[in-house]
């Protein structure tokens, strides 16, 4: 893992020092709300329904042990016990008072954590595929190329002031996208090219929000020499071009849109030439000292048998090494995902307990590391198959071995109503109806892959667009209104997915997702065939009937 | 036309704390929406607004919501957002709701 050098450590005491100050003057009456909010957005605090909310990085969504412990303290000493795991790879926590805020920092300083650039009109937290450098398909570990453009971008003196956010993303797996890059401002897949050198595709406008975007491929192959430059000349370009006069079209989704794709690149291009010989190799340098944080732990070979025993033997453990682990590159280690998606719980959320749990099962056999998925699941990255039935021991006297990754009840859900300002409808008991209700049921392994996002208002960060199932919370006046799509996808094959109709009352959106997907069990051709394979197959209308039965009994 | 002025109640969030508070008829600040101030005149409404706002030690973002005078002639809220503002969220027993 990238561990902080000397300037580093100087840069985060100073800024925490800095806010420190701001946040006395703020409450000795010399700095008013709106001199103040500015800079606690810039230091990730938020002001929400019933409090304040700390919003921690979690930079391309790795975490060492002794971080995880730090963020259950967090939990327990500043906040009720627990935070939540976002879809961008930050934790928030709900609770905190301002006072305690650059204590919190402070105490985050200690094991190179930092708020930084979690909100505002900068460049955001960096994100990554989870299964980073451990997965079998990706042509390289996506990390170090995330934290070289983590301190390109952090306080980058032309980027402070942005027309809107602007948040990027990096995959090392083109056919298995795991981090939304095509709903990303930016979007980097690293590829290989015929001569075999590794470079970089990058994506451009995507986005999710009140206009959804699929991003358009800007260049197809970027040599790593002129990654910082290209990047530096895409958002150079958007910040000029960028709208300033409209919040609602300042991403770089509706410049892209509004000047054409060809406009852009032939911009960025001329930019690109102009300030490319700036880069004198500093950063290729610098990726090459990176990488070196980030090479692989050294796998041990040891017998299986222990898993091998303990799969034929246990049909529960059976189950959850069935949804919950992943092919590692090393045939004889396995990819963990610990599910924070236990049916009736709010999707994301960790107690300090749990926080700790985990941390400790990394530490004795994850090589010490974590990891955090945007689908608000928590990872151990490199774990020796023959410590999983140890693991899974561990995780149910924590409630966390709930066997359904990928599955119905593995739901995103934003904070909703029930935290979040801006919401116009509850998103968590939504989700945590749903995902009781198919547990009752006894279906979710027989309905298989289906990916359900919801969102408390347009502006999604719960991804409605791009679930198999979206679900959009609205206030139609005065009550909660769901409206469902269906048909998105966060891959590499992204869509946005197609509204159904009318929209659902509160009591009446856990009945039509039931319908929805009794529709798709009568529908698909057999058990092989998942939800997104039959949508893309029949389309909406079949669904339509099962979603809106009266609408067909009267058309009959 | 002008559109018939609704009854208010004056809230915002605590500097410190970020808890809801609502203006009582002293001028004070409460935690209790039972205990806030119901303003029915439009001009009043406006006036505790700005004194609200003057007391930038206490009040972030003070804003005049919707109520209407319950059963014991309390305030009460119209909207499901003031309903979860004086509650608490839904998925814990925190906030308000475990305060009262
Ligand atoms: C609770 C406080 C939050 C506030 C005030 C907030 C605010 C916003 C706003 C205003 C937008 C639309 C921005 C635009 O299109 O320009 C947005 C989008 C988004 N936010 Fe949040 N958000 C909050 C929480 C979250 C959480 C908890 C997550 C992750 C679970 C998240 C992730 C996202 C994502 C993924 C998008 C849409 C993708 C895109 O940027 O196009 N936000 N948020
Ligand atoms: S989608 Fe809306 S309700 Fe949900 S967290 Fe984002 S801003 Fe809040």
């Amino acid at each position: 893992m990238y561990q902080y050098n000397d300037f580093d450590s100087a840069f985060l005491a100073e800024r925490n020092r800095q806010f420190r100050a701001q946040v006395g003057r703020r409450i000795d009456g010399s700095l008013t709300e709106d001199e103040f909010r500015p800079l606690r957005l810039m230091n990730g605090l938020y002001l929400q329904l019933h409090a304040y909310m700390l919003r921690v990085a979690i930079p391309y969504g790795t975490l060492s042990s002794a971080q995880m412990d730090k963020l259950a303290l967090l939990a327990e000493k500043w906040d009720k016990g627990y935070g939540h795991f976002t879809t961008r790879q930050n934790i928030q926590y709900n609770w905190p008072k301002l006072n305690d805020v650059p204590d919190m920092l402070d105490a985050l300083a200690e094991v190179n954590l930092h708020a930084i650039q979690t909100s505002g009109n900068t460049i955001r937290n960096v994100t990554a595929d989870h299964f980073a450098g451990a997965s079998a398909d990706e042509v390289a570990d996506p990390r170090p190329v995330a934290e070289l453009i983590r301190q390109w971008s952090t306080d980058h003196p032309e980027f402070q002031a942005l027309p809107r956010k602007f948040k990027i993303a990096v995959s090392g797996a083109r056919d298995n996208d795991r981090a939304v890059i095509m709903a990303h401002d930016i979007g980097l897949y690293i590829v290989e090219n015929d001569a075999g050198e590794v470079g970089y595709q990058l994506v451009v406008g995507g986005g999710l929000g009140r206009t959804p975007m699929i991003g358009k491929v800007l260049k197809d192959f970027i040599r790593q020499d002129d990654l910082l430059a290209y990047l530096e000349a895409t958002v150079s370009v958007w910040n000029l071009l960028g709208r300033r006069d409209n919040k609602y079209k300042a991403r770089i989704k509706i410049t892209v849109h509004e000047h054409g794709i060809e406009e852009i690149r032939r911009r960025v291009e001329d930019r690109f030439a102009l300030i490319r010989p700036t880069f004198g190799g500093f950063d290729v340098a610098l990726l090459k000292e990176i990488e070196a944080f980030f090479a692989n732990p050294e796998f041990t070979s040891a017998p299986v048998d222990a898993y091998t025993a303990a799969y034929d033997a246990d049909p529960l453990f059976r189950s959850w090494a069935d949804a919950n682990l992943s092919a590692h590159k090393n045939d004889d280690y396995a990819i963990v995902t610990i599910s924070l998606k236990k049916h009736g719980e709010t999707p994301g959320d960790a107690s300090a307990a749990q926080m700790r749990a985990m941390a400790e099962l990394a530490r004795q056999y994850g090589h010490d590391e974590l990891r955090i998925s945007h689908e608000q699941n928590v990872i151990l990255p490199h774990v020796h198959k023959s410590h999983l039935p140890a693991i899974y021991a561990a995780l149910k006297e924590q409630d966390l071995h709930t066997a359904n990754i990928g599955l119905i009840s593995d739901i995103i859900a934003c904070p909703g109503m029930d935290y979040c300002a801006l919401a116009t409808a509850r998103s968590i008991p939504v989700a945590q109806q749903i995902a009781t209700r198919f547990d009752e049921l006894k279906l979710e392994h027989d309905i298989g892959h289906l990916q359900i996002k919801i969102s408390g208002c347009i502006n999604a960060c719960g991804h409605h667009h791009v679930g198999h199932i979206g679900i959009l919370g609205l206030d139609r006046a005065g009550v909660e209104n769901y409206q469902i799509t269906l048909g998105g996808d966060a891959t590499n094959t992204a869509a946005i997915g197609q509204r159904v109709g009318p929209g659902f009352a509160y009591d009446e959106i856990v009945p039509a997702i039931e319908r929805t997907v009794r529709g798709y069990l009568d529908l698909r051709e057999d058990e092989n065939e998942t939800f997104i394979e039959t949508f893309n197959r029949v389309g909406l209308a079949p669904f339509k009937a099962y979603i809106y039965p009266e609408a067909q009994a009267n058309a009959a | 036309m002008a559109r018939a002025f609704t009854p208010k109640v004056v809230t915002a969030n605590h500097l410190l704390e970020g808890d809801v508070i609502y203006m009582t008829a002293s001028g004070d600040w409460t935690r209790e929406l039972r205990d806030a101030e119901l303003l029915t005149d439009e001009a009043d409404a406006d006036l505790r607004l700005l004194e609200a706002q003057q007391q930038t030690a206490v009040t972030v973002g003070a804003y005049l919501a919707d109520a209407k005078s319950g059963p014991d002639g309390r305030p009460e809220p119209t909207h499901f957002r003031e309903e979860f503002r004086r509650t608490g969220p839904s998925n814990y027993f925190h906030g308000k709701q475990a305060e009262a």
